[in-house]
């Protein structure tokens, strides 16, 4: 097991530097330097005038050395202006030319300077992940216990009425993307004009006009029903329905096995061999699934965050790489390629330490 | 002019009716739900000795049964009287409904004609055993006809996609057109679906972003299919080195949220530099590779037979893909003007390779597994002994025989990329800002959501129903393909 462990995070660790040289060469393309330099400078800038500023930075040296300085392994690119003025990767803002360290790179913890937001990477990104943090708590709370009763009510009597109608919803719900559901939701459920909010007023339920709030920027304080809800609904509506059915496959599954055959023919109740015989057996599989859900809904939370304007790792993600911010991106995705394998890991361990079967033997 | 009410002259006698059966349908239904709980169905018995059972169950199922009917009897009534009465009479269902007409004769014929003939027709006849599988049908060939009927005919939309009338802005369904001559404006009177934020026709647009989806959706999933199987194939048959490696970068590219890749791929700055353009050299290699193996590997043998089929063939490939690949003023300019069958325009082609390039490792992963599992099979180790070579057990042996998990898979991927095409548009990638296809519309009309929804609904509607109707077919396909 420990080998097994080891050997995927190393894995991990080359499909991290992989990916995040892939990001770092696609950022690092002259255009997207150029960008860069007008967005930071000016965008009247002269072709000249962007030359220098690069050259200045040490945005136009080989794409490996920047790779390597970024790492840490090289020292962080430096340049003394004949002002006296201090250039380079390590120089931050407020901080003395001594005090600026030779590297700078994620080796020395270091995850660089994000140019859109005028902060260290690292703690802006913190505070978006304890963002998104928050949503996908809420988002698990709410999918995963409604995912498996639908899955389990559907599967116990295949082919029933129950099993068709249940079916039909989870196709219907992994259909429905969430660009889709959430503009569904917001102009039913949010809307001072349509939908439910006015009738709800008019028979005096609700106090104002609209049931929920269309956004979700006070969540980021202050998490209410009403800011909260169609964010978190929209990102489990879409999960749902692709975790019910696996709940549903393998509960129906399970319910055809022998032992459970046994158990009705010795006159165990329905409700009994459900709850204590088929559904801790039917769960192995979803839980599998569930773990790999996770890189699934950091897509999902990508596009709530950018339709309810709340700034979590998704709308990090959108808003840096539209703006051509190339150390927050390759952070982004190092957390990303972290979430995704590590759930992997997970979800496999897990596995192993469900079934009896690959357990023990 | 006036107004346009929903259902128009109808509305005063069926709409109460209407609302009426409605509530009893969901009181039914409830009704069936708590009867289900509290009384236990009839005897087995009973019904067996050819009696009637008859409890409160069997009401409430019967009840619930005959309104759901009649709802669909008054839903197509509302539908059918849009196309006998005069345009714009039978209100905006109505006149929407007439302007479908050639889509629901087109819809009519094939159902009549697939359902006669369906014990001769393999698997797509079998479809038409399942209920879920012939609701997807519909819903699919719905919009494939409206693709059809609009891309080609020019047929459906009341107007243009793209024209501005003044003082249109935001209107809601079923307002007038200002300024046009009511004698003889004819179809094009109304904005049937109201206006947008830019003063253009919501229902027009939305039937015209049909022919974009339709277009690229399943052509790009078949160019998806083609890498993923090419590449598929030899990594699970061969194994090994190739296997590891392939998989890695299977696994690479899965790793990478999908957002951060159309980013990265489908900004103006990095289409200036042509990576989209190199990549599609790349990807629509596959297709000719694949036909090359494909006939090669069968008719290997018979010279005379492979040699002029290969050559037709491989000349037409590589024509298609030279045409498809060069453009004027992009950085792969290789056929001379007059030899470019057809030019693709920069953003589709951007957003078609991304699309290709996201899908494919998936499919890759699909194939693998297919193939690690049919590889163990007697039929195989037959073609072996026999002494036929790996490319040939590979595309003529393990290929057919993997078909119908593919097939469910190539629906279900048609509409994971209407999807991920909608997640472009949504966040305004690839395509021209004013292209009316369906993700950019609803990102366009999400700004004023929650004024004035309709600019955002009806796009979002029409993409979910697509991809509503391929789920259900996929799940048909997989019901029946399991039956034998």
């Amino acid at each position: 097991m420990g080998l097994f462990i080891l050997r995927r995070v190393g894995m991990m660790i080359v499909t991290a530097i992989c990916l995040t040289f892939i990001v770092f060469f696609m950022t690092n393309l002259y255009p997207n330097l150029e960008k860069l330099a007008k967005t930071q400078g000016n965008f009247r800038m002269s072709e000249e005038a962007v030359e220098s500023y690069l050259v200045d930075r040490g945005y136009l040296q080989p794409t490996p050395v920047k790779y390597l300085q970024w790492l840490g392994v090289l020292p962080g690119f430096k340049l003394v202006k004949e002002d006296g003025t201090v250039l380079g990767k390590c120089v931050r803002p407020g901080v003395s030319a001594e005090d600026t360290p030779n590297y700078c790179g994620i080796l020395q913890g270091d995850w660089g300077w994000s140019t859109v937001s005028k902060a260290p990477v690292g703690e802006t990104l913190g505070k978006r992940l304890a963002n998104t943090g928050k949503l996908m708590f809420w988002v698990m709370v709410v999918m995963v216990p409604s995912a498996l009763i639908i899955g389990v009510l559907a599967g116990m009597n295949e082919g029933s009425r129950t099993d068709r109608t249940l079916s039909t919803v989870s196709i219907a719900s992994t259909a429905t993307p969430e660009y889709v559901s959430g503009v569904i939701f917001i102009a039913l459920l949010a809307s001072t004009r349509f939908g439910l909010g006015p009738i709800l007023h008019d028979w005096g339920l609700i106090e104002g006009k609209a049931l929920f709030k269309g956004s979700a920027k006070t969540a980021m304080d202050n998490v209410t029903l009403q800011n909260f809800t169609l964010p978190v609904l929209t990102v489990a509506l879409y999960g749902m329905g692709y975790i019910a059915r696996m709940t549903r496959a393998s509960m129906a599954e399970v319910m055809t096995a022998q032992y459970i055959r046994t158990a009705r023919l010795k006159g165990v109740s329905f409700r009994n061999i459900v709850m204590k015989h088929a559904l801790r057996n039917a769960l192995i599989a979803p839980f599998t699934v569930i773990m790999l859900q996770f890189p699934w809904l950091l897509n999902g939370v990508v596009i709530v965050e950018t339709l309810f304007s709340y700034s979590g790792f998704g709308w990090q993600l959108v808003n840096a790489a539209g703006n051509n911010d190339i150390e927050m991106l390759l952070a982004v995705s190092v957390v990303s390629v972290v979430v995704v394998l590590v759930t992997q890991l997970i979800s496999d361990i897990g596995y192993v330490y469900l079934n009896p079967r690959i357990r023990i033997s | 002019m006036e107004q346009l009410t929903w259902t128009g002259a109808l509305g005063p006698f069926l709409n109460p009716i209407f609302t009426y059966v409605a509530y009893a349908f969901i009181l039914a239904v409830v009704a069936q739900i708590v009867a289900s709980f509290v009384f236990k169905p009839a005897a087995v018995g009973a019904v067996m000795a050819g009696t009637v059972a008859v409890g409160p169950k069997e009401y409430a199922d019967m009840a619930a049964k005959y309104l759901l009917l009649a709802l669909i009897v008054l839903v197509l009534i509302y539908l059918a009287a849009g196309m006998v009465m005069p345009f714009g009479k039978a209100g905006i269902i109505g006149a929407i409904s007439a302007r479908f007409a050639p889509v629901w004769i087109a819809l009519f014929v094939t159902f009549t004609l697939s359902t006669v003939y369906k014990r001769r027709l393999g698997l797509y006849g079998k479809l038409f055993d399942s209920m879920i599988g012939m609701i997807g049908f519909a819903f699919v060939m719905f919009w494939v006809y409206t693709a059809i009927f609009v891309g080609v005919f020019n047929m459906i939309s009341t107007g243009d996609a793209l024209t501005q009338v003044s003082g249109m802005k935001n209107k809601l369904p079923g307002t007038p057109i200002r300024g046009v001559d009511p004698e003889t404006c004819g179809t094009g009177c109304w904005y049937l679906l109201g206006g947008d934020n830019l003063a253009r026709d919501v229902f027009s647009r939305m039937v015209n972003g049909s022919v974009i989806v339709i277009v690229i959706a399943p052509f790009a999933t078949l160019f998806a299919f083609m890498g993923g199987i090419t590449l598929g194939l030899p990594a699970g048959y061969f194994g090994g080195k190739l296997d590891t490696f392939l998989s890695f970068l299977a696994n690479l590219i899965l790793a990478f949220p999908v957002i951060l890749l159309f980013y990265l791929l489908v900004t103006p700055e990095i289409v200036a530099t042509g990576i989209p353009h190199y990549m599609a050299m790349v990807l629509f290699c596959f297709p000719i590779v694949f036909l090359t193996v494909l006939i090669n590997s069968r008719f290997y043998t018979r010279p005379s037979l492979r040699t002029p089929l290969l050559a037709g063939i491989l000349v037409l490939a590589v024509w298609l893909y030279l045409s498809a690949i060069s453009a004027p003023g992009t950085v792969i300019n290789v056929l001379p003007e007059s030899m470019d069958l057809f030019n693709i325009s920069s953003g589709i082609l951007v957003v078609f390779v991304s699309v290709v390039f996201v899908n494919s490792p998936t499919v890759f992963r699909i194939v693998r597994g297919l193939v690690l599992d049919i590889q163990t099979r007697d039929y195989v180790a037959a073609a072996q002994t026999r002494g036929e070579g790996p490319w040939y057990i590979m595309l003529w042996e393990i290929l057919p025989n993997a078909r119908g998990p593919l097939i469910v898979d190539f629906c279900l991927r048609v509409g994971y990329t209407t999807i991920l095409l909608g997640t472009l548009g949504f966040f305004g990638l690839g395509l021209p800002p004013e292209s009316p296809d369906w993700g950019t519309t609803i990102n366009d009309g999400r700004k004023l959501l929650s004024i004035y929804p309709h600019p955002a609904l009806v796009p979002a509607f029409a993409l979910l129903s697509l991809v509503l109707g391929l789920n259900l077919l996929a799940d048909g396909l997989r019901e029946e393909s399991l039956r034998d």
